[in-house]
């Protein structure tokens, strides 16, 4: 009698163990790879770079678009970014604030030169398009680690590069995501591949990072980010020229009057 | 070439191109439902030309500004007008930024009007919407840090409102003799005012404080022996308050004035909300409303539309490679169900160079008391065409 409920409990334990043990794991796993992510890209402080995006229809016509953009690093808090377009013409000297946040919504402003107004922007929502584009706000906003869950699926090789493979959900109620999979690769912990699904849980865009290169001996950034959306067809090609680091930008250059002077 | 040496400085600075040269022409075709009250044309066509030139320096510390405007109508010969609307020099240093010339300044959160905006004159003959200004000289000084941003202006020289002319549409019904504009102060256009706001961002939170002494922006009209009206502009003090609070998907927001001309004064107040949806019924459409409350405490005896009306409109983002978007709104009279006025504003992108615009008007009012009887035949759908290059 002792001894069957003894084995009940053990079995019970071993069900226990068996079933949430790993989940823990890989829990653990998964926030260790997405830790070392982070770290490894800490200390840059500043960057400025030139960025063509190319967004193509589903019956693979182009058009283009020409954006300036700085970033600013924040610790323990997300990054500061302004971001000017230049192309299309008619939007030429619009420009984007960004003050992104863990924890709450982002701070975002909008510059509109024909009525020389600055305009601040509810940003709780950020799952719209990014000027047209595949990408959205969230897709472009700084990678910090309290916006997910992570989980550690596995290993696998792409295109003969060994890569983690790590779930994110996001803890954004308003993300328009119900998680991403993401490859890391095991040795510089550059993210290779990025598949978006939508909130019904279907794959809904699948973003790829080429033409990695290497800045300050140890910040990598990818010149080519393709996404693709699967549901429509279209794509955007984002293409940064040029990236520069450190050029001593302060909070002063991230403020609504420095958008406001930003041309 | 590894990595590490991208970063070496270049001979000129990539986030700015130091000189830059943008040029707009714009095509407008305003058709109108009706013929004028004064039996004007049905169809007027404009033109307009806008040039930029900006130059910056290679630190940032400094730049020039200047922008001329152009426009000229094929009816009303008041719609002619070359104005410089930007010509300034912009220094900036640690926490302050100095600019001396022509330049124009935005104060305020609201849509549907815009009340404690006051800095430039309201270029009226080219938009009845009040948001086509004309350049105003000034010398500005902003002061920020962390107890906020405070803007001082002095400003020399006062610009007349542009009104349309005899063959206009849109206007008055009496003839406004614009070259004899009559002033408060005996230095005209000469008198300096000034001007001062305080503003600040609390979290979610933003507040603005403003304050102007000087000309109003605003002209009354006397009539004269002639049966012609003469501008009147007086002499005021006004204080503003602005604010937004943002909640999630809302933008809650309130302008409010105090303006007094010696004798008697008023307030008015513009008072509510945005809200956006983003990705509305599973499409990359953003959908926003608009409501907004307008007040102003003379009642029938206003001189803006808006003494108890209500505004609603939405706005429509298509987020398409065009960047096709549109805004509709309609501003109802809370005391004559029967007057009020209509907007659309919608536009798209035919290539990277072309956008092309659709605008237009509506009034309806059966009561001659109603600021938007004189413009009851006045409904127009406005055909444009930008070219940017």
């Amino acid at each position: 009698m002792n001894l069957l409920k003894l084995k009940g409990a053990a079995t019970i334990a071993v069900l226990l163990f068996g079933f949430t043990a790993p989940v823990w794991a890989d829990a653990a796993k998964g926030l260790q790879i997405a830790a070392e992510r982070k770290a490894r890209d800490e200390g840059w402080k500043d960057s400025e770079a030139k960025t063509t995006m190319i967004l193509r229809n589903a019956q693979g016509e182009e058009s283009t678009r020409q954006i300036r953009s700085i970033a600013l690093e924040v610790a323990n808090d997300g990054d500061k970014g302004l971001t000017i377009f230049d192309e299309p013409k008619d939007v030429r000297g619009t420009a984007f604030l960004n003050h992104s946040h863990t924890g709450k919504p982002d701070d975002q402003w909008l510059y509109l030169p024909a009525l020389k107004r600055v305009k601040r922007i509810a940003s709780r929502n950020k799952s719209g398009p990014f000027m047209g584009s595949e990408f959205a706000y969230e897709d472009l906003s700084s990678f910090e680690l309290e916006k997910f869950r992570f989980n550690y699926l596995k290993d696998e090789t792409l295109n003969g590069v060994n890569t983690f493979v790590v779930e994110q959900v996001p803890t954004d109620e308003f993300s328009g995501y119900s998680k991403t999979l993401v490859w890391v690769d095991q040795q510089d912990y550059k993210v290779l591949k990025i598949e978006f699904y939508d909130k019904k849980n279907s794959l809904l865009k699948t973003l790829l990072l080429q033409d990695y290169q290497q800045y300050l001996g140890k910040y990598w950034r990818a010149l080519k980010m393709t996404m693709h959306n699967h549901q429509t067809g279209k794509s955007t090609d984002l293409l940064t020229q040029d990236i520069q680091f450190g050029k001593g930008r302060t909070d002063a250059d991230f403020d609504t009057n420095a958008l406001q002077r930003s041309k | 070439m590894p990595g590490q040496h991208r970063n070496s400085s270049p001979v000129t600075s990539s986030w700015s191109d130091r000189l830059q040269s943008n040029s707009t022409l714009g095509l407008e075709s305003r058709v109108f439902a009706k013929q004028g009250l004064q039996q004007q044309a049905k169809l007027h066509n404009s033109v307009n030309f806008l040039q930029e030139w900006y130059w910056q320096s290679e630190d940032e510390s400094h730049s020039w500004t200047l922008s001329p405007y152009l426009r000229w109508d094929q009816r009303d010969a008041e719609r002619h007008l070359l104005d410089i609307r930007q010509a300034f020099w912009l220094t900036v240093g640690s926490g302050w930024e100095l600019k001396l010339g022509v330049d124009q300044i935005f104060w305020g959160v609201t849509e549907s009007q815009h009340l404690v905006d006051i800095i430039n004159q309201t270029d009226f003959a080219d938009n009845i919407d009040g948001e086509s200004k004309l350049g105003q000289p000034m010398l500005q000084f902003n002061w920020f840090g962390d107890f906020g941003n405070l803007q001082t202006f002095v400003l020399p020289y006062f610009r007349e409102r542009t009104l349309a002319g005899l063959n206009g549409r849109l206007r008055l019904p009496l003839l406004v003799e614009q070259d004899k504009a009559v002033f408060a102060s005996d230095q005209e256009q000469r008198h300096i005012d000034w001007a001062l706001r305080y503003s600040k961002q609390l979290d979610q939170l933003d507040i603005g404080l403003s304050y102007f002494s000087g000309t109003s922006r605003e002209p009354g009209f006397v009539p004269t022996a002639q049966g012609t009206l003469l501008p009147y502009y007086g002499q005021i003090k006004q204080f503003g308050l602005d604010a937004q609070w943002i909640v999630d998907s809302w933008i809650w927001k309130l302008e409010t004035i105090r303006r007094s001309d010696g004798q008697s004064h008023y307030r008015a107040l513009t008072g509510g909300f945005e809200y956006s949806m983003v990705g509305v019924f599973d499409s990359d459409f953003d959908l926003g409303w608009l409501m907004e409350y307008q007040y102003d405490s003379r009642g029938m005896f206003a001189t803006t539309p808006g003494q108890r009306d209500l505004f609603v409109g939405t706005r429509l983002a298509w987020n398409d490679a065009a960047g096709t978007e549109l805004l509709f709104g309609i501003t109802q009279d809370l005391d004559d169900s029967g007057s009020r006025s209509g907007l659309l504003e919608a536009s798209t992108r035919y290539n990277n160079n072309v956008r092309l615009r659709l605008d237009a008007w509506f009034f309806q009012t059966r009561s001659p008391e109603q600021q938007i009887w004189w413009l009851r035949q006045d409904d127009y759908l406005q055909f444009g065409i930008d070219y940017y290059f």
